[in-house]
């Protein structure tokens, strides 16, 4: 797998009927990267990710995960490869409890053989242990044991967005994709999102690709930035380069 | 303010006279080769004239009335000690273990006709909890469900006919068989959801009843199948006098032949059958499987991300549910002794599914509850003859007042993460 990115995506195309929403995106994160993606409003980001994460079909262009062409699958199989997403708007299990999410997320890790529940196994106990564990380890990284037993709905806002990424990490993906989790957090808790990110790559080798409107936090820990406008790629380059791109300036940053 | 409801009032006091009048008033009688109007005597006219001043008086006072109705309190809601209590896992399985003894000790206090009855509310238990997993817990509504029900009669029916086949292996036969058809189905039906997947479900409810009806080469169509064979117990039957090879249950314990050690074998037989369908349902319940049809019927694009299969995890409660309904249709041929497609009409589906919504959505006890409230009211009402269905209309108007939420609303057992 050396010398191949993680994930490569080359003229990647959406169109909704005579709109074409992506066009000719492209974009690729080296493992270990943590890669922005950003624009305007209604530059096609989201529908960049939804294409990604198999929830659309794109019209054109190929996506590579290590190495294997991927564009197409459903997304439940892409989420089994490890790319593993959050949403925009916070996508939790809002009646189950903090730690049933967790598990939930476990599903795929799980010993899902009917006759091995029924007769509860020590096979199946094992399975169940491990993954209450791996739940609980998580919780706490995430400074979230507090409230491991109430309902997930009634948590703060701030908590839903850190349990969103906590219930992606069970998973064990390898490469993380947020969808603007900055999203509605005030400055400190953005702040700590920055960290949190940040660490998560260093700890967890993860890679992340991520989507976001707060410059700060963008420029702060991204290896690398793509700019994409109205659906057709802008810039692409370090954080750097792109900050002083004189269309970036006049699409998107504006001049200050 | 009554000024102001007195032209409503009025108006449908007006349109109570003009239609009940044509209605009740009039009739068309023949008279040689023409028709003939004929007005209704005395007592019709009174009484339009008082349902007329009824509906005056009605909405007249109707801003009155209102407000009495607010007063009157809600239904109470479930004391907060109990629920205290219940959460409790000892004590709720003390509850159990109480429920279970009255419903073993039970039958030997009481009359043949009762436990009869007693034996129709299990087997819809076994049906409404069947369901429960399908609507309740994964959230699919399934407007067909009396369709795997006929499955599993008509499979040991069949069986038992052509093949002689006894009722334990029919019983295996009929839940596989019903799990089979769930799966079938459930490929090309479970893409849809809400409103279109009710739709199709019902058309598949329909088309193996009409299958049944008319598929008479096999099935014997609307005339049924007769002399289906009772269950037995391990080899000992319930007759008077056994059949070739075979013993009887008194001769066995050297009793007096009673047919009421019948009726009390089937109680106990659908006793057991639910026992193990609660059993099944609650294992489930806390098994990953479970955990996802919650999680699917809250956010199916999450679960997607997170790397489950939607159509795989529909397709397995689906299945599940199925299986339930095939052992309840085996146990229902084998009880009646006979079976026709009129027993497996969308009426039935209906009954079930208002069971598992009455009894609140998931909720294990409060589809039990229900399935005994749902079969021993018609039976109860029996004196109101063709009004019976009024009252079941009334019934289920009053809960989605009071208690939109089923009498026992689900209460999940969350996993808890001990410290």
């Amino acid at each position: 797998m050396s010398g191949a990115p993680l994930l490569e995506v080359s003229g990647l195309c959406m169109r909704f009927g005579g709109l074409l929403a992506v066009n000719e995106v492209a974009l690729r994160v080296e493992e270990g990267q943590i890669v922005s993606l950003i624009g305007p409003n209604g530059a096609g980001k989201t529908t960049v990710f939804n294409c990604l994460t198999g929830f659309y079909k794109p019209s054109a262009g190929s996506i590579r995960f290590r190495g294997e062409e991927v564009s197409g699958l459903p997304g439940f199989k892409l989420a089994r490869k490890g790319m593993v997403r959050t949403f925009q708007h916070v996508r939790l299990f809002k009646q189950m409890s903090v730690v049933e999410n967790l598990l939930v997320a476990q599903h795929q890790h799980l010993n899902t053989n009917m006759l091995a529940g029924l007769f509860k196994t020590l096979n199946y106990r094992r399975a169940e242990r491990e993954a209450m564990e791996r739940a609980a380890w998580w919780l706490d990284r995430l400074g979230l044991t507090d409230v491991a037993n109430r309902t997930a709905g009634t948590l703060a806002y701030g908590q839903q967005r850190r349990l969103e990424i906590a219930r992606c990490m069970v998973t064990r993906p390898t490469l993380l994709m947020l969808d603007e989790p900055a999203a509605g957090l005030n400055p400190k808790e953005t702040a700590d999102l920055q960290e949190l990110i940040a660490e998560l790559r260093d700890e967890q080798g993860l890679s992340i690709l991520l989507i976001e409107h707060d410059m700060k936090l963008v420029m702060g820990i991204s290896d690398h930035v793509v700019v994409i406008n109205q659906g057709c790629p802008l810039a692409d380059g370090t954080p750097e380069e792109v900050r002083r791109h004189p269309d970036v300036i006049k699409a998107y940053l504006g001049e200050t | 303010m009554m000024l102001r409801n007195l032209k409503p009032a009025l108006i449908s006091a007006v349109v109570v006279v003009i239609l009940s009048g044509l209605l009740m008033g009039i009739r068309l009688q023949q008279q040689g080769t023409g028709l003939v109007l004929i007005g209704g005597g005395m007592d019709v006219a009174v009484k339009i004239g008082a349902a007329a001043l009824f509906i005056f008086l009605f909405n007249l006072f109707r801003d009155h009335l209102t407000a009495l109705w607010n007063r009157v309190p809600a239904l109470p809601r479930t004391p907060a000690a109990i629920s205290i209590l219940a959460a409790r896992p000892a004590a709720h399985r003390l509850m159990w273990c109480f429920i279970i003894a009255a419903a073993v000790i039970w039958p030997f206090l009481t009359n043949r006709s009762n436990i009869d009855l007693a034996t129709l509310v299990l087997i819809y238990v076994m049906l409404g909890l069947g369901l429960n997993i399908v609507v309740g817990l994964a959230g699919l509504l399934d407007l067909g469900y009396v369709g795997f029900y006929a499955v599993g009669a008509y499979t040991y029916a069949l069986l038992s006919m052509y093949f002689g086949i006894g009722f334990w292996t029919g019983l295996v036969a009929a839940g596989a068989m019903a799990a089979l058809f769930g799966f079938l189905l459930g490929f090309p039906v479970l893409r849809l959801r809400g409103d279109y997947l009710a739709i199709v479900t019902l058309g598949f409810g329909e088309i193996i009843r009409i299958l049944l009806n008319n598929f008479t080469s096999l099935t014997n169509g609307p005339n049924g199948i007769g002399n289906i064979p009772k269950p037995d117990l391990f080899g000992l039957e319930f007759s008077r006098r056994a059949s070739e090879g075979a013993q009887t249950f008194h001769e066995f314990f050297g009793i007096d032949f009673n047919s009421v050690h019948r009726v009390m074998f089937l109680y106990f037989l659908a006793l057991v059958l639910v026992l193990f369908t609660l059993f099944v349902i609650n294992r489930l319940l806390r098994m990953p499987v479970g955990r996802a049809w919650e999680a699917l019927r809250e956010d199916e694009v999450a679960c997607r991300s997170l790397g489950i299969n939607p159509t795989a995890v529909k397709l397995n409660a689906f299945t599940i549910g199925a299986t339930f309904a095939g052992f309840a249709g085996c146990f229902f041929a084998a009880r009646q002794g006979f079976i026709s497609p009129e027993s497996f009409t969308f009426i039935e589906s209906a009954i079930i599914l208002a069971i598992v919504v009455l009894g609140g959505m998931g909720s294990q006890l409060g589809v039990i509850l229900a399935a005994i409230i749902m079969t021993l009211l018609p039976e109860i009402a029996r004196q109101f003859d063709e009004y019976r269905m009024l009252l079941f209309g009334l019934l289920m108007v009053l809960m989605m007042i009071w208690r939109p939420q089923g009498l026992l609303p689900m209460k999940r057992p969350h996993l808890e993460l001990k410290s």
